[in-house]
């Protein structure tokens, strides 16, 4: 499997990162390489085999229906490029 | 539920009847605490970004912790909902770009859902009862709330909402009219608020639907589809519903074609509109999220939930037309909100004689208090007149102290002025007199008095009536009617 250059430009869009035309070609080889990777790991049968989620076989750690968290809005708010009366500002975004 | 259908769920089209088919995303807040994956307050309206921990801002390094609760509210709905409960499921993420989003993707359940297959049984208004098909439920993020209006170059962010845990309940297909699409939301959120899983408050978007629509001939696969997203109000739904059919019969009737995309409602034009251009259609881009191991839980943990579940709304409505003798319309106006059936199971457990008794508190309840209420634009958790004052207005009527009457004088009496109706009936005489020997004292002297109205009501028995009411009045309407009537009877040999 391997990507095309309008495969680049869509991934980029969808993840609403801008991309410029110079910039496509090194991303393009970038994640073919990754892509190509993967499809070694492709080459192993796991038929049969569960898949891995953890290392050590472990229960998720679960918390209780407990508010303790919260209530820090300056924290929250610190490092936003803009914001106002505690709400973040983004660029406008109208359906 | 494939069952043919009716000839007049059929929408008349230029070219012959079609058919409507469709299937509903509900998506309900559980209710809890605190977020599903992070210890900041559900609790709604909220100064904004004050219930936000640094996880729901999708701080670098923070991670996902899933709260029990959360988990527990989703396995009882899958039980509420005759559903098969899968002990092992996983959380995947949805990927998408859009600013209440912070994390740049929703943590949801998209290969293995916590709840599989299941079904909910509704009621039409015409008495009809069809079976819908539950198909999944997944736990997810609710995500944060844009504000457009409130500065004139941006658009606000309030992530109070983000990371709330929410059920999406798709059902299947199975609906076929706009009304069995209202009578299945109704029926869900009846569910979901007796199982005291979701609150249901459609008003704050507590419950809101997504509604897959599409049209076909009967006998015909099924057509494109289209979703309309958010629909808040039941009466929305199916005005959404309708119009969204009648839109794409018009266009394939006229030698289109439907476009799959997402439309909205407009209320207020009673339209649907395109939401979203081909071009931008959602990739979500699906993958296991590394942050959280499978969800795993025991047939036991499975069982406890199952045996603390309260008795359903269906299983309520039978045991009441079982046990009490009441019609299948009073059990079912009786049990579609919990708290008019706790009102009423209250009011039962105050009685001397539940068995004797129980289809007139039904009756009572029903016509007596909520249609006060209702003309009083108030609800069951205002009712100046509380379930143990009912149960003894009812005891005083069902065991003869005083007529239907005075017990509507008696209601009046306990809703402006309160008071124990026991005691009211006996400081204010409003015992029904049924003592016969003075009953007949008053019947003879009445008889004595108007002896040209004897002879008519001899003649034409329909005339005793009128013997009737007087006696009623010269007794202030406290006799008591059965013995009034006997004693007529007799005494004018008729």
């Amino acid at each position: 499997m391997s990507v095309d250059a309008a495969t680049v430009r869509r991934i980029a869009h969808l993840a609403r990162i801008a991309v410029t035309d110079a910039e496509v070609p090194h991303l393009q080889g970038e994640l073919n390489a990754m892509l190509a990777f993967v499809e070694q790991l492709q080459e192993v049968n796991v038929d049969g085999v569960e898949p891995m989620t953890s290392v050590m076989p472990m229960e998720m750690k679960k918390r209780a229906d407990v508010v303790n968290d919260g209530e820090i809005v300056d924290a929250v708010t610190a490092n936003a490029p803009e914001s106002e009366d505690h709400f973040f500002l983004v660029p406008k975004v109208v359906e | 539920m494939n069952a043919p259908v009716k000839p007049s769920k059929l929408i008349k089209g230029a070219t012959g009847d079609w058919e409507m088919v469709i299937g509903l995303e509900i998506h309900a807040q559980v209710n809890s605490h605190a977020k599903l994956f992070s210890g900041s307050s559900t609790e709604f309206g909220g100064a904004p970004n004050s219930h936000v921990s640094l996880v729901d801002a999708a701080m670098p390094g923070m991670l996902p912790v899933i709260n029990e609760e959360c988990v527990k509210q989703a396995v009882r709905t899958g039980l509420g909902l005759n559903a098969q409960i899968n002990r092992r499921s996983t959380f995947d993420r949805k990927n998408y770009f859009y600013p209440d989003l912070p994390q740049g993707y929703q943590i949801s359940q998209y290969k293995s859902p916590i709840v599989g297959e299941g079904e909910v049984t509704i009621e039409l208004a015409d008495g009809e009862t069809a079976t819908v098909g539950i198909e999944r439920l997944h736990l997810e993020q609710d995500a944060g709330k844009l504000v457009h209006d409130r500065n004139p170059s941006s658009t606000s962010v309030d992530l109070n909402r983000s990371g709330v845990a929410l059920m999406e309940i798709v059902s299947k297909p199975d609906m076929r009219s706009s009304e069995q699409a209202q009578a299945y939301v109704s029926k869900l959120r009846t569910i979901l608020r007796y199982l005291g899983t979701c609150d249901g408050d459609m008003e704050k978007g507590n419950l809101r639907a997504d509604c897959n629509v599409s049209v076909r001939k009967p006998g015909d696969p099924l057509g494109t589809r289209c979703e309309i997203k958010n629909v808040n109000s039941i009466r929305f739904i199916g005005q959404a519903i309708d119009y969204e059919a009648r839109r794409q019969i018009g266009i394939l009737e006229d030698g289109g074609s439907i476009d799959q995309e997402t439309r909205l409602y407009d209320p207020n034009k009673g339209e649907t509109r395109s939401m979203r251009s081909k071009e931008e259609a959602h990739d979500y881009r699906y993958f296991p999220d590394p942050d959280l191991l499978p969800l795993e839980f025991s047939e036991d943990y499975v069982a406890a939930l199952k045996a603390e579940l309260p008795e359903l709304p269906d299983e309520k409505k039978a045991r009441f037309i079982s046990a009490f003798g009441l019609s299948a319309y009073d059990a079912a106006v009786l049990v579609v909100e919990r708290e008019s059936a706790e009102f009423f199971e209250t009011t039962l457990a105050g009685l001397a004689d539940k068995a004797r008794d129980g289809k007139l508190a039904a009756n009572w309840v029903i016509n007596e208090l909520f249609g006060r209420l209702n003309k009083e634009g108030q609800d069951i958790a205002s009712s100046p007149v509380s379930a143990a004052q009912m149960a003894a207005i009812i005891d005083l009527i069902g065991a003869g102290v005083i007529s239907g009457k005075i017990a509507k004088d008696l209601f009046e009496i306990v809703w402006t002025e309160g008071g124990d109706p026991r005691a009211l009936v006996e400081e204010r005489g409003m015992k029904q007199v049924t003592d016969t020997g003075a009953i007949e004292k008053v019947v003879d002297d009445i008889i004595a008095a108007n002896p040209d109205k004897v002879a008519q009501a001899q003649a034409k028995p329909a005339l005793m009536g009128w013997f009737v009411g007087q006696v009623m009045k010269s007794s202030g309407g406290k006799a008591n009617p059965q013995v009034v009537n006997d004693l007529l009877k007799s005494k004018l040999g008729i």
